[in-house]
This record gives structure tokens, C-alpha cells and sequence, in this order.
């Protein structure tokens, strides 16, 4: 079910303002991906253009390519609604549909697939929120209302509603940063599951995390206030965190930053 | 450093934080002793202000309550004499014969009339409110779309006799092709039935057009509001999910706006229910109850007030009367009903989201 993403020169645009500039990397399947660097440093932009949720912002623009195995995202005849449906996303405030059961959040995408069996569809939810772990807190209560849960719970039922759709590619922005210490432990092991099957990309500020449930790490930076964001270097985390190859790497990670 | 506080104050004296200063300088300023005294001084903490707005608010919503009784008193004490004095039921009879001893009157057919000119109003205006407004919240391109907003609240602005005008002098006659052709196929559905084909069309469906184009600016302008205040979060997840355009507004934004769009009907629907002047100008009324909505017939409570009320005195104004209280019934009705459907999925309203 996992692809690999092999991204080349690629930049991004809000406007006339590039805020990405000439990126290239490779993410591995079947393993966490984690990108860190200084706010405005372009990694959320960067994680955003990976299933093309940057253009849906008025004015933003992408250059380059993104390959997802041997598939160009960004291709002449690419629908960027398909593009989602392969590529999921989680985001940093949990998000469910406010006006939907916890059941009618997990669905919702296969709703959007077409899926109208009830049979199928249930099946399809209890084994997202099993993947989520969150089947056993919230079993009793599928019809209630999911903006009724706990802001980790929340989180989780996004994530079980993201791999609903069974996508490549799992994209988390920021998915622990509005969460309380036990509910981030709880997705990091989540994180720790899902990468047996999905290719899954991580921003995060905090290093611990990025520390912990990544395989390889990209340390992103801009040059100053108004400059582009870059990438740095892509490493193994063993690499980034003990013995980076860039000085600005290792100041980034030890705080001696700025 | 050296500012005049600083001066006044003995040496080693503890000085509170700067912030403490500008906020009650002259306390501090003249003796230290009544700048400790500061917490239990509330002369200066704004208190009166607080009793006045206090006062002020809760008076503004004890005035209200005491309008509203004092309406619904005026109106039942003249209704229950004019219908005392009725000679038929009030309630089943179609007639209004208010000049005539005895007098014989009832709400039948101007309440019907208008029912049915309302919910046509309704069943024209709501989905296209609902089309306009989601094009400029989400389809249209930012100019346009500010452009257009305007437009709308121009046009809510524009007061009811200017589209009664316009109904009675350019749609009236426009409204004899559409009549006919719903007639040739829509007949069998009995309400698109027209007993003489070819009348000019002063019907009730022709005054619902008009209401109608009456309301669609209130709820246009409303839902638009609703549905910009829709959270990105919520759009992005579903697109996020693959959704395409149409499925993001079907799944997020719709569904949040939901009781936003309730009360923005509702706004228009006790619009059209009390609409005078339009209907006045474009229906030609009889008290007749007929469902053929295209017949030139029928008549609505507010354009019978308005049309009755000049040659009416005595009991024949309080019967007028007691058809207004009818209208505030209705009106009553309609909007409790429509809190029902809000308040059934209140824990699902993404109010608190």
C-alpha cells in the first residue's frame, strides 16, 4: 500500500512570495519521515504541496515535481481530488466535522468514495479507529456527536478518518502540538503502528518527537525574514541528531540557534 | 528613571510595578498610604460604569417583553370584541363582510392566501438565496464576490412598494407565458390548475414570485455571512479527504451553516407573511378559498388590513384586528417551529467548535 515520494526542484509560491524554494528529497516507504526547523521555514508549505492542499489557498502556486512512485503529482492530466484520496493528511488542531457522529467522521471519506454499503462502511470504521486506537474508548458511543471527545481522542479520530480512505501516504502537520503529554505518547505509538503500512511524513517542533518516532529527518531553515525556506539536509535520524553533516543542523538541534 | 512619582514617594519605599502606576497615578502619586488602600477603593475601578450598562441592558430587555405584552394584550382584547360581534365562525368562514349588520367575517381564505403566497415565496427564494450566497462565500473570485455582497444588501434596502411596482407593471404581464405553459403540463398536479386559462395572472403564485425576489436579499445576506464563518479547518479536512468543491460544501460547509440557514428563512419567511404593499399592488383579491395557485384570486391577512382598514370603523377595524393577531399567531408558530429543528441537533451544531 505504501509508495515512495521522490520529490526535484520543487517551489513553492503564495503569490509573488516563494516561500519553498528548490527542494529535493526522497521519502522512503513503510517509514516516518519527520521534517523540523524554525517556524516559517517553509516545512509546513512543503508538506502541504505533497497532496497538493497548497494550490487551495487563494494565489499559491507549485513549480517542480513530485513523484509518487513512478507518478507525477503534479502532471498535465492529474486530478488533485485523486491526488488526496491516495495522499491523506492530518492536521495540527484536530478537525472533525463538528456536525457529524464519531462513526459519520470515520466515513465520511469513503462517503466521498462512493462506498454506500452499510456493511462495508462499518467494517471500514471499527478497523480505522482500531488502527487509531481508539475503537475500545469510543465502541459505545459511535453515534454520538465527535466533537464530544477529548482534543487527543479528536486527534485520533482524524487520523482513523485519514486512514479510512486506506491512502499511500500519510501527511501529519504538527499533530501533537495543541495535545497534553499523554495524549501525544498515545499518537506517537499510533505513528509507530502506522508506519507497517503507510509512508507516513511528520512535521513537528518538538525534536524529542521527531527523535523518537522517525526513521529519517529533514532539517529545513531560512536564511533570514522574507528569504525562502530550504532544505537543509535529509538524513537518517540516528544521522541528524548525533552527528549532522551542517553546522546549522547542529546548532538547530543542540539550541544554539540564532 | 526619574519621573515626578518617583520624588514624591520616601526613599526605600517599595514601588509597584509600572503598570500599577499609570493605571492610578494620583493614589500613589500623593501618599503611600492610599496607594495600598487602591484594592479596597472602588470608586476608581469603573463600578458605576458597570451598574449603568447594567442597567441599561436589562432594561432594554425588560422594555422589549413589555411592548411585545402590551401588542399581544392590545390585539386580544379588540379581537375578542370584534369576534364576539361575529355572525360567522371566525376561524372556517372565507368571507369578509365587515360593513354589513350583522357583520359576518372569518380568517379562512386571507390566512390560506397567505400560507400559500408565503411558501411559494419560500420554495423560489431559499435555494436560490442559498446558490447566490455560495457563490460569493466560496466560488466567486474575491472582487466579485464583494461586488455582489454589496448588491444584495442594496437590494434588501429597497422597500416593498418598489417591487410591488415593479410585479404589478412588468411582471404581471410577463406571467401570462409562464402561467399557461405550467398550466399545459402542469395541470395534473391540481395546484398549477388554472379554471380560466388565459386571466391575467394577479394570482397567488405571481404575488409569491414577487415575494420571492423580496426576500432573497435577507437571505442571501445572512446565509453569506453563515457560511464565511465557516472554519478553513473544516473545509481543508474535507478537502484533505478528496473532496471536490461541491462535496467540501456538501460536507462541511452546509452542514455547519445548517441552523444559520433555518434562521435566515425564517427571517424571510416573516417577511413575506407580513408583506403588504406588494401583494396590495400586483393581486386582484376575492375571498375565495381556491389551491389553484395561478387563478386571480385569494387575498393574505396584511394587503386585506391594508386595503379594508381606510373604509372600516368600529367593530370592522377591530375584525381587521383580530386578523393580525392570526398573522402574529402564524408567525409565532412558524419560528417556534423552526428553534424545534435547531434545538433536535443542537450537540451537533459545530456552534462550539
Amino acid at each position: 500500500m505504501a509508495k515512495r515520494i521522490d520529490v526535484s526542484g520543487l517551489n513553492a509560491y503564495y503569490g509573488g512570495f516563494r516561500a519553498v524554494e528548490d527542494i529535493s528529497m526522497v521519502v522512503e516507504p513503510r517509514s516516518v519521515t519527520a521534517f523540523i526547523g524554525p517556524s516559517g521555514c517553509g516545512k509546513s508549505t512543503f508538506l502541504r504541496t505533497l497532496n497538493r492542499m497548497h494550490e487551495v489557498i487563494p494565489g499559491a502556486r507549485v513549480e517542480g515535481k513530485v513523484l509518487l512512485d513512478d507518478e507525477n503529482l503534479y502532471g498535465a492530466n492529474i486530478d488533485p481530488v485523486a491526488v488526496r484520496r491516495t495522499v491523506g493528511m492530518v492536521f495540527q488542531r484536530p478537525n472533525p466535522f463538528p456536525t457529524m457522529s464519531i462513526k459519520e467522521n470515520v466515513a465520511a471519506g469513503l462517503k466521498l468514495n462512493g462506498v454506500r454499503n452499510k456493511k462495508l462502511i462499518d467494517e471500514a470504521v471499527e478497523r480505522s479507529l482500531r488502527g487509531a486506537n481508539l475503537w475500545n474508548e469510543v465502541k459505545d458511543r459511535l453515534d454520538k456527536p465527535g466533537a464530544g471527545l477529548s482534543g487527543g481522542q479528536q486527534q485520533r479520530l482524524c487520523i482513523a478518518r485519514a486512514i479510512a480512505v486506506e491512502p499511500q501516504v500519510l501527511l501529519m502537520d504538527e499533530p501533537c502540538s495543541a495535545l497534553d503529554p499523554i495524549s501525544t505518547l498515545a499518537i506517537e505509538d499510533l505513528i509507530g503502528q502506522l508506519k507497517e503500512q503507510f509512508t507516513i511524513v511528520i512535521v513537528t517542533h518538538n525534536m524529542q518527537q521527531a527523535a523518537r518516532v522517525s526513521d529519517r529527518t529533514a532539517f529545513f531553515n531560512l536564511s533570514g525574514v522574507g528569504q525562502p525556506g530550504r532544505l537543509i539536509e535529509i538524513d537518517s535520524t540516528e544521522k541528524i541528531f548525533s552527528n549532522p553533516s551542517v553546522q546549522a543542523t547542529e546548532d538547530y538541534i543542540s539550541g544554539r540557534f540564532g | 528613571m526619574e519621573t515626578p512619582r518617583d520624588t514624591s514617594a520616601p526613599p526605600g519605599d517599595q514601588q509597584p510595578p509600572q503598570g500599577a502606576h499609570t493605571a492610578t497615578p494620583n493614589l500613589a502619586g500623593s501618599s503611600p498610604q492610599r496607594g495600598r488602600s487602591s484594592l479596597s477603593d472602588s470608586s476608581r475601578t469603573g463600578r458605576r460604569g458597570d451598574a449603568i450598562f447594567k442597567f441599561a441592558s436589562s432594561g432594554s430587555g425588560v422594555l422589549l417583553l413589555v411592548i411585545m405584552a402590551a401588542i399581544a394584550a392590545f390585539l386580544t382584547v379588540r379581537a375578542i370584541s370584534a369576534i364576539s360581534a361575529n355572525h360567522g365562525n371566525f376561524l372556517t368562514t372565507a368571507e369578509w363582510q365587515t360593513q354589513t349588520d350583522p357583520i359576518t367575517f372569518g380568517i379562512a381564505a386571507i390566512a390560506l392566501g397567505t400560507i400559500i403566497s408565503a411558501v411559494v415565496a419560500m420554495a423560489l427564494a431559499v435555494p436560490v438565496a442559498l446558490g447566490i450566497a455560495l457563490f460569493i462565500s466560496h466560488y466567486a473570485p474575491r472582487r466579485i464576490a464583494q461586488a455582489l455582497g454589496y448588491v444584495v444588501d442594496l437590494l434588501a434596502a429597497v422597500p416593498s412598494i418598489v417591487f410591488g411596482l415593479w410585479g404589478a407593471l412588468f411582471l404581471v404581464p410577463h406571467m401570462i407565458g409562464v402561467n399557461a405553459w405550467l398550466n399545459q403540463y402542469f395541470s395534473w398536479t391540481y395546484v398549477f390548475h388554472q379554471n380560466e386559462p388565459g386571466t391575467q395572472p394577479r394570482s397567488l403564485f405571481t404575488v409569491g414570485v414577487v415575494l420571492a425576489i423580496m426576500i432573497l436579499p435577507i437571505i442571501t445576506a445572512v446565509t453569506r455571512e453563515i457560511f464565511l464563518q465557516v472554519p478553513r479547518a473544516h473545509e481543508e479536512a474535507a478537502l484533505a479527504l478528496g473532496a471536490t468543491r461541491w462535496e467540501m460544501i456538501r460536507t462541511a460547509v452546509i452542514p455547519f451553516g445548517r441552523s444559520g440557514i433555518i434562521s435566515a428563512s425564517m427571517l424571510g419567511l416573516g417577511r413575506a407573511l407580513g408583506e403588504t404593499m406588494a401583494v396590495a399592488t400586483v393581486l386582484s383579491p376575492s375571498y375565495v378559498i381556491n389551491f389553484h395557485i395561478l387563478d386571480p384570486a385569494g387575498s393574505t391577512i396584511a394587503q386585506n388590513i391594508a386595503s379594508q382598514f381606510g373604509e372600516s370603523q368600529g367593530t370592522g377595524r377591530d375584525a381587521l384586528i383580530a386578523a393580525g393577531l392570526v398573522l402574529f399567531v402564524i408567525t409565532l408558530l412558524v419560528n417556534g417551529g423552526a428553534r424545534l429543528i435547531i434545538a433536535r441537533r443542537k450537540e451537533y451544531s459545530g456552534a462550539d467548535a
